[in-house]
């Protein structure tokens, strides 16, 4: 079928689903970028009301303005996959010049492979004022805007070099899927959550694995996001079959299980079968505490920290796992932030001309997280993470930072 | 009471008319046409919206293949706003008879219809939601045109010429002195007001009404027999060209993407009263199967609107009258001092909307033939004042505009994109017009939610500007959900059904539209 991500663009099924809009606005209310600014005309606006008079192409400009949070799509009442919409059409859009700004920064396998051997240099540099303002200029990659953090050591190679774990492994095997920033930038994420898995007696198979596509894809680059993701699946899907995949990238997840399919249109078996085997980590945590199988024993961790989930978690429809799973650690006081979004979407809050825009959007969240902690604010991914640490000033990390220590891993 | 003087009087505000009155207005005469409601409100405002190629008749009415294919050249250029160059297909469906195609293509070769067979393959790939298993597929140069911009284009190229423009002035008599027209009486129904126009010749462009016309002048009736299709408006465009049947014409042969929507049509059935046009729900049930055809999946696609339409089509001896589908579409010019003994009156009829700039240049011929003059036709050399200037229409143009004074406007019907400046300055231009005329001409309140959001706003922004008052906004505003109730009843299913649900809650229960005071004295709509 149409493996050819633009051309499903013109005529995909999300067009289908805009039949279905009736004009509520339940959407334009909760849209976090509207709500910060008039240069994006909101969800409605620009997906089922504008998907009218597109014939395939896209001339409307300010759709770019959409963060693709997905928001709009979650809340919608009537089933309009509003944001894949703007998604579709947006990669029309931007078909023929497409920025190399949003080519590269699409590119996340290569930032990490170039960062990695010079990682002190490169933290250097991300930190440094004047080479930043050279990359605005260049690259339009807003100076402010929060960076990776380049680690010495990649996740694959603490995997590889460490002592092997003797076993046993009463749970048997399961997959684990870190991502490419869990890979290259948020390695201490990987090790915990592989730590963590084998502490419950899992024996953890890490394939050698690249990279999901999914910042091709919300730059438009279909192509490139498609080529990855079938990769990726192979990749994954090599360590074994009906194996659980477990991973520690809540929007890479997301892009595995929904998104390729629903906004690239890939109709690939390969890709089914990982988007249902692939389980976000403290969702599997959950469903293991439900199944009475989740030891409790945690050490009490006298704290309280905010909590903030990210839109691409919520657009799986899992609600909010972590929440929950942390809550069973005694003395631990978990505040959920309630915010929409914290503007990064990806991508998004690093370009020049959206980054005031992201930090609006954000700014109840960094309130929020200032407010409730200043030692620690948790979030299931990565470029959240970097943006609430970078805006708030308080130190981010996954949930499963706080398990592993409540586990007594660390 | 008004009394006025012209060479000529045009009765009838449809696309013949309009077409009329600008080619007599052309030719130097003075003149007046009018229309018993808005412009475009009868035959013209409610077809398909296709502009033929010629192809729908290669095989069953060659004369008229030739001149859709001439007129659909012309109209694109001269009335180029007015007409999307969408671009047609004719495709045998999986169970018609694949040997039509070849008496097709042998048929637009004959007529000078330009069509060419292409590979289903790229039919499929240019229109991916075509069914998959259509056998062939012939390339076409249908187009699609608003009827209503292209009455308003012909009707102000006329003013432009001089000539009046009377809507909603209701033809009550015709005098006749010694077998000749001599004045047309009418009454302005906005005002009640009676007039009353000296003539010398009178053009009947009544369409299905014309034989009511021509019997005000004491003809013999003229056998105009009103032929009923239905159509039905889905919510988006499931195809960006026109998709025809390739079959001897039939019912619900024709997919037309118009504006933001596309309308399958259409039935045909004889009727006796062009102004009581039953949506028999079997005939829309019949739609929906044929456009199952065409477009798999057809029927769970959002349905908006449907209507009817009457086509004026001329009794012809060759077939029972009927099936009125075989009659001739050519159009007939009924000459009535050889027919009736009466001078200065002539009727036209039958036609297609194609060919409106051609039926006017005949019938405007052959008056200029019976008053001895030799007055040149120009209609076809001249573009139209306001959309001949500009490159045709293309569905992203709103789009387009509301992208760029999106900050400095509010939208007001957010479905169709018109801003509140596009209302407020067609309101000025029309002060007395209902909310459906400024739709006609804004497409207000034609999209998915069928006013629910914006006719509200639009009477709220009529009342501020002091143009009505608030009886006549509240009438205004109930005659406008009225009107589009009728279109919507006969589809209610599926997601329709859950926008008129909303609809209704908003309209019945938020704003109780159905207890608003009533006038205390009538209001003249």
């Amino acid at each position: 079928m149409a493996t050819d991500g633009l051309e499903f663009a013109g005529h995909s099924l999300s067009r289908a689903s805009l039949d279905a809009c009736v004009k509520c606005t339940i959407c334009e209310t909760q849209c976090p970028v509207a709500a910060v600014t008039p240069l994006f005309s909101g969800p409605k606006y620009v997906g089922p009301q504008a998907e009218r008079f597109r014939n395939g192409e896209s001339v409307d400009h300010s759709l770019d303005y959409c963060s693709s949070c997905g928001t709009c799509t979650l809340v919608c009442p009537q089933g309009v996959q509003i944001a894949e919409l703007n998604s579709q059409a947006r990669a029309v859009m931007k078909a023929d010049h497409m920025p190399l700004r949003d080519k590269l920064i699409g590119q996340t396998v290569l930032m990490g492979k170039v960062m990695t051997p010079v990682a002190p240099i490169a933290k250097a540099a991300l930190n440094n004022k004047p080479i930043r303002k050279v990359m605005e200029a260049v690259v339009k990659v807003h100076e402010d805007a929060p960076m990776p953090p380049p680690q010495s050591q990649t996740f694959e190679g603490w995997f590889r070099k460490r002592p092997t774990p003797a076993g046993p492994f009463p749970r048997g095997p399961v997959v684990f899927f870190h991502g490419c920033a869990g890979g290259y930038f948020e390695v201490e994420t990987s090790k915990k959550s592989v730590e963590v898995l084998e502490y419950l007696g899992y024996q953890v198979i890490v394939p050698k694995q690249g990279c999901c596509g999914l910042a091709q894809q919300s730059n438009g680059l279909f192509k490139g996001a498609t080529k990855d993701v079938l990769k990726l699946c192979d990749d994954l899907r090599s360590a074994g079959k009906d194996l659980t995949i477990v991973s520690s990238s809540g929007s890479c997840t997301g892009m595995l299980k929904h998104e390729a399919h629903e906004i690239m249109g890939v109709e690939d078996e390969r890709l089914k079968d990982v988007g249902t085997r692939i389980v976000d980590m403290m969702e599997f945590l959950l469903d293991l505490h439900e199944a009475g199988e989740l030891p409790t024993d945690f050490a009490p961790i006298g704290m309280k920290v905010p909590y903030h989930a990210p839109c691409q978690l919520k657009s799986q429809g899992i609600g909010k796992p972590a929440l929950e799973v942390l809550r069973l650690i005694p003395d631990l006081e978990v505040v959920d932030s309630g915010a929409v979004c914290c503007g990064i979407a990806g991508t998004y809050g690093l370009k020049k001309e959206k980054y005031e825009v992201a930090q609006a959007v954000g700014k109840p969240l960094f309130d929020m997280v200032k407010a409730t902690s200043s030692e620690l604010a948790l979030c299931d991914t990565e470029t959240c993470r970097w943006q609430i640490q970078k805006s708030s000033g308080v130190r981010t990390e996954h949930p499963i930072y706080l398990i592993h220590r409540a586990y007594g891993l660390s | 009471m008004r009394k006025l003087a012209v060479d000529v009087v045009v009765i009838g505000g449809g696309s013949t008319g309009a077409g009329v009155v600008r080619d007599v207005a052309m030719r130097g005469y003075s003149t007046v046409l009018l229309e018993r409601a808005d412009l475009g409100q009868g035959t013209t405002g409610r077809f398909h919206g296709l502009l033929h190629s010629g192809g729908r008749y290669v095989v069953s009415d060659p004369l008229s293949a030739t001149e859709c294919a001439q007129e659909n050249a012309i109209l694109s250029r001269i009335q180029a706003g007015a007409v999307e160059m969408t671009g047609g297909y004719f495709v045998t469906g999986p169970d018609d008879d694949p040997s039509f195609a070849d008496k097709f293509l042998a048929g637009a070769a004959a007529t000078g219809v330009p069509a060419q067979e292409i590979p289903v393959a790229e039919a499929l790939r240019n229109e991916p939601r075509l069914n998959r298993g259509i056998k062939r597929a012939i390339e076409v140069l249908d187009g699609t045109v608003d009827g209503w911009q292209l009455v308003w284009g012909a009707a102000n190229s006329a003013r432009h010429y001089g000539a009046q423009i009377l809507t909603y002035h209701k033809v009550t008599k015709i005098d006749t002195v010694d077998g000749h027209v001599a004045a047309v009486h009418c009454t302005d129904l906005k005002n009640g007001e009676d007039v009353v126009i000296e003539t010398g010749f009178v053009l009947n462009c009544a369409g299905p009404w014309a034989g009511q016309i021509a019997a005000m002048a004491g003809a013999h009736p003229v056998d105009v027999i009103p032929g009923r299709g239905i159509m039905v408006a889905m919510s988006h465009r499931l195809v960006n060209r026109v998709v025809n049947r390739c079959i001897y014409p039939a019912d619900g042969d024709i997919l037309v993407p118009v504006h933001t929507v596309s309308i399958i049509g259409t039935t045909d059935v004889k009727v006796d009263d062009p102004d009581n046009l039953a949506i028999e729900a079997n005939e829309v049930q019949q739609m929906f199967d044929a456009g199952e055809v065409l477009v798999p999946g057809f029927r769970k696609a959002r349905a908006l609107h449907a209507w009817a339409g009457a086509r004026p089509l001329i009794k012809d001896n060759r077939v029972a009258a009927t099936d009125t589908r075989h009659m001739s579409r050519g159009m007939a010019v009924i000459d009535h001092t050889t027919r009736d003994g009466l001078d200065g009156m002539l009727t036209i009829g039958g036609g297609k909307l194609t060919t409106y700039r051609l039926m006017a240049e005949h019938i405007v011929d052959a008056m200029c033939e019976k008053l001895g003059e030799k007055r040149v036709c120009r209609t076809a050399d001249e573009d139209m004042p306001v959309e001949g200037a500009g490159p045709n229409y293309v569905v992203t143009h709103r789009l387009h505009d509301r992208e760029h004074d999106r900050l400095d406007d509010q939208i007001i019907c957010e479905c169709e994109l018109m801003s509140r400046k596009m209302f407020t300055d067609a309101l000025a231009e029309q002060p007395k017009g209902t909310f459906d005329d400024l739709r006609r001409q804004l497409r207000l309140g034609m999209g998915p939610c069928q006013g629910g959001f914006c006719s509200m706003r639009a009477t709220g922004i009529a009342l501020a500007s002091e143009h009505i008052d608030i009886e006549r906004a509240t009438e205004l505003l109930r005659l406008f959900l009225k009107n589009r109730w009728i279109g919507l009843w006969p589809i209610l299913h599926g997601e329709q059904l859950r926008q008129t649900a909303l609809d209704n809650w908003i309209f019945a229960g938020t704003l109780d539209i159905e207890h608003l005071p009533a006038a205390e004295s009538e209001v003249v709509l």
